[in-house]
């Protein structure tokens, strides 16, 4: 087991770093961050100066390795447009997106096994399939388009919910910011999280579902029925367990992919949250604040993996190879 | 004399489809009496699982029992609701699996798997199941049955999850067992210990049992009276020994002589021409009358001869005749 964890360790810094080489070689082609800094009076002596300031002027290796040095220590330079650490920034931002992140996330997660579970069990119901030819719906949309017909339907329209905005946000600690505490911070979550949530949402219902099914039809659930349990006992106790085991590799990725993708819905909404500021850092040529925020997604994604391959440990007693009584 | 444990009359089990109504289980009718073990043979696809799966009422949909009643404990059951069915299973019917490699949840302990099943039919506390859980165990031969009930399915062996299965089966002590291919998916020296068990078991309890199995050695080792299934229908009922040595039936008749025995010294085995018919293609009449050595015109025209209890299901049965 800790032979293990040291190996996916190991492998998680090793995509790190490639992810880093690779956002890192990109951002070359972005654009020449010197264009947005400097003014139209500028002179070629000013952009010599600047360049050599930031280090542009050193050949890519020596760029990346000073980039990973810093990183390392939590130190991601400063942003070009607004001055400060980018650390610092991106700390500010993060409980915007990780609040909206989480929110999503757990509508997705339980509303999608919930409906997923549903149309297992009752697949042939009239209720079942309408769910099924709604969700149809979830996984065809853009992302964007979902976000700006809730925008229309509740805030134009309805007039019930803010179309933007985080509402008012309590601080909490010394730099977790938060809008749950406040009705107009709980407000404006709703509409951005549905948006965000609702692919990941039909996409694990849809896996439930299929994976639900199949399972449905193996011996042991003959067997349990046939032992006379209980059909909630079948379905959640037996078939659920099994079903759960698949699901939640895809589930790991889907809130790393929420993460990431709230790019999108951050953008609609005008979240203030790291996916907005990683959109703003692409016009100017940020490139410290989009390097950082790409490793922190990164970060996330591996960290993600990482757990949902020790989740097997605990859900899978097959995997748990070092207490194994017979064969 | 009692009441049968299981007494099925003119069973009929349909599926609808496109292509018309198919019947793989075509009016059959038979008992068993308590500590009594009926084997069903036939080869498969003869609708010997599918009259048991129809007893225990879990036939998979669109198929359904269509006529005819079965009574246990001379209460009528193929008429119940699906919740009384669900009471009816593990309590009053075990049933028994053919591969008990995928017969047991892998993500459960045999223990809790063994207590759940208690549980819900027994009116005990946990700590009691968990005693009994233990108990069963050592009764169908786990080899430190108090430490393995904590263990999963995969630790154990082909032969032992079978016992692990049987002890499920049997732990709500249940009139009756409906042993599906019991040592089908086993090897050859685990199977005669796996059906030594469950005999010795049902023996001790009284338990009926419904032995279903194409294997001709197991029936002769272990049934008490033999049903001989064919496309479907009931081809010959009878004791053991009378159908296996004097069978009526030109099918049974068939089907013994095609059976290796060592004492024959045969240089080759018989062979019945053709094959079972498809469910959808059964003849009139007789539907073995294509294949029967002995067909007349009679055999091929409606109506067919129905199985009674040591009658064959034939109009022109082998009557006291050895097998040569």
């Amino acid at each position: 087991m800790l032979a293990f964890i040291i190996r996916r360790v190991a492998q998680s810094a090793l995509v790190l770093l490639i992810v880093g080489l690779v956002a890192f070689s990109m951002f070359r082609f972005v654009g020449d961050p010197i264009d947005n800094m400097l003014g139209q009076e500028r002179t070629q002596a000013d952009i010599e100066r600047l360049r050599v300031q930031l280090g542009l002027d050193q050949p890519f290796p020596v760029q990346y390795y000073k980039f990973l040095e810093g990183a390392v220590q939590g130190n991601f330079g400063v942003s070009y447009r607004q001055g400060r650490p980018v650390a610092e920034i991106l700390l500010e931002r993060a409980p915007a997106t990780l609040e909206l992140a989480a929110v999503s996330g757990l509508l997705a997660i339980v509303l999608g096994i919930a409906l997923g579970v549903f149309t297992a069990i009752r697949r042939n119901g009239v209720m079942a399939n309408v769910i099924m030819s709604a969700s149809l719906i979830g996984v065809s949309l853009p992302t964007f388009l979902i976000g700006i017909l809730l925008i229309y339907l509740f805030s134009v329209e309805l007039g019930w919910l803010p179309s933007f905005g985080r509402g008012e946000t309590v601080r909490v600690g010394d730099w977790w910011t938060t809008g749950f505490l406040t009705p107009s911070g709980r407000a404006a979550l709703i509409l951005p999280s549905i948006t965000l949530g609702l692919y990941q949402m039909t996409l694990i219902m849809r896996l439930v579902r299929s994976e639900m099914l199949e399972v449905l039809r193996q011996d042991y659930i003959r067997f349990a029925r046939a032992r006379g349990l209980r059909d909630r006992v079948v379905n959640f106790r037996h078939a659920l367990k099994n079903t759960m085991v698949p699901v939640i590799t895809v589930i790991g990725l889907q809130l790393g992919a929420i993460i990431a993708f709230a790019i999108i819905t951050e953008t609609v909404f005008q979240w203030p949250g790291v996916g907005l500021l990683f959109i703003n850092a692409v016009q100017f040529v940020d490139i410290p604040v989009m390097a950082a925020y790409l490793m922190l997604i990164s970060v996330m994604f591996v960290g993600i993996n990482l757990i949902v391959d020790l989740l097997y440990f605990l859900i899978d007693p097959r995997l748990r190879v070092d207490r194994a009584g017979g064969h | 004399m009692a009441d049968p444990v299981l007494s099925i009359r003119d069973l009929t089990v349909e599926i609808p489809t496109r292509h018309g109504i198919l019947r793989p289980v075509d009016r059959v009718s038979y008992d068993i009496a308590q500590g009594e073990i009926l084997g069903v043979v036939g080869e498969s696809g003869a609708g010997k699982s599918m009259a048991g799966n129809a007893v225990i009422g879990l036939l998979t949909p669109p198929a359904h029992i269509a006529g005819g009643e079965i009574r246990l404990n001379g209460q009528r059951i193929d008429t119940l609701g699906p919740r009384a069915l669900r009471r009816l299973r593990g309590k009053d019917i075990g049933m028994v699996f053919q591969d008990p490699l995928t017969s047991l949840n892998p993500l459960i302990r045999i223990g809790d798997q063994l207590t759940e099943t208690m549980l819900t039919h027994l009116d005990i506390s946990r700590k009691e199941a968990e005693a009994r859980a233990i108990a069963a165990l050592d009764e169908v031969g786990i080899p430190g049955a108090a430490r393995r009930i904590d263990s999963y399915p995969h630790e154990f062996s082909g032969g032992m999850r079978q016992r692990v299965v049987i002890a499920l089966a049997l732990c709500a002590e249940p009139s009756l067992v409906i042993a599906d291919e019991p040592t089908t998916a086993l090897d050859v020296s685990v199977q005669a210990q796996i059906i030594a068990l469950l005999k010795r078991l049902c023996r001790e309890r009284g338990t009926a049992v419904m032995l279903i199995t194409h294997d001709m050695g197991v029936i002769a080792e272990t049934a008490d009276r033999v049903a001989v299934m064919y496309a479907g229908r009931l081809a010959e009922l009878g004791p053991v020994r009378d159908v296996l040595t004097k069978p009526q039936h030109p099918y049974t008749h068939g089907l013994m002589a095609s059976t290796p025995l060592a004492s024959r010294g045969q240089a080759r085995l018989h062979q019945i021409p053709g094959a079972m018919p498809r469910l959808d293609a059964v003849p009139d009449g007789c539907a073995f009358h294509p294949r029967c050595p002995a067909a007349q015109a009679r055999c091929t025209a409606s109506p067919r001869p129905v199985a009674q209890d040591g009658a064959a299901a034939c109009w022109f049965p082998r009557i006291k005749q050895e097998v040569s």
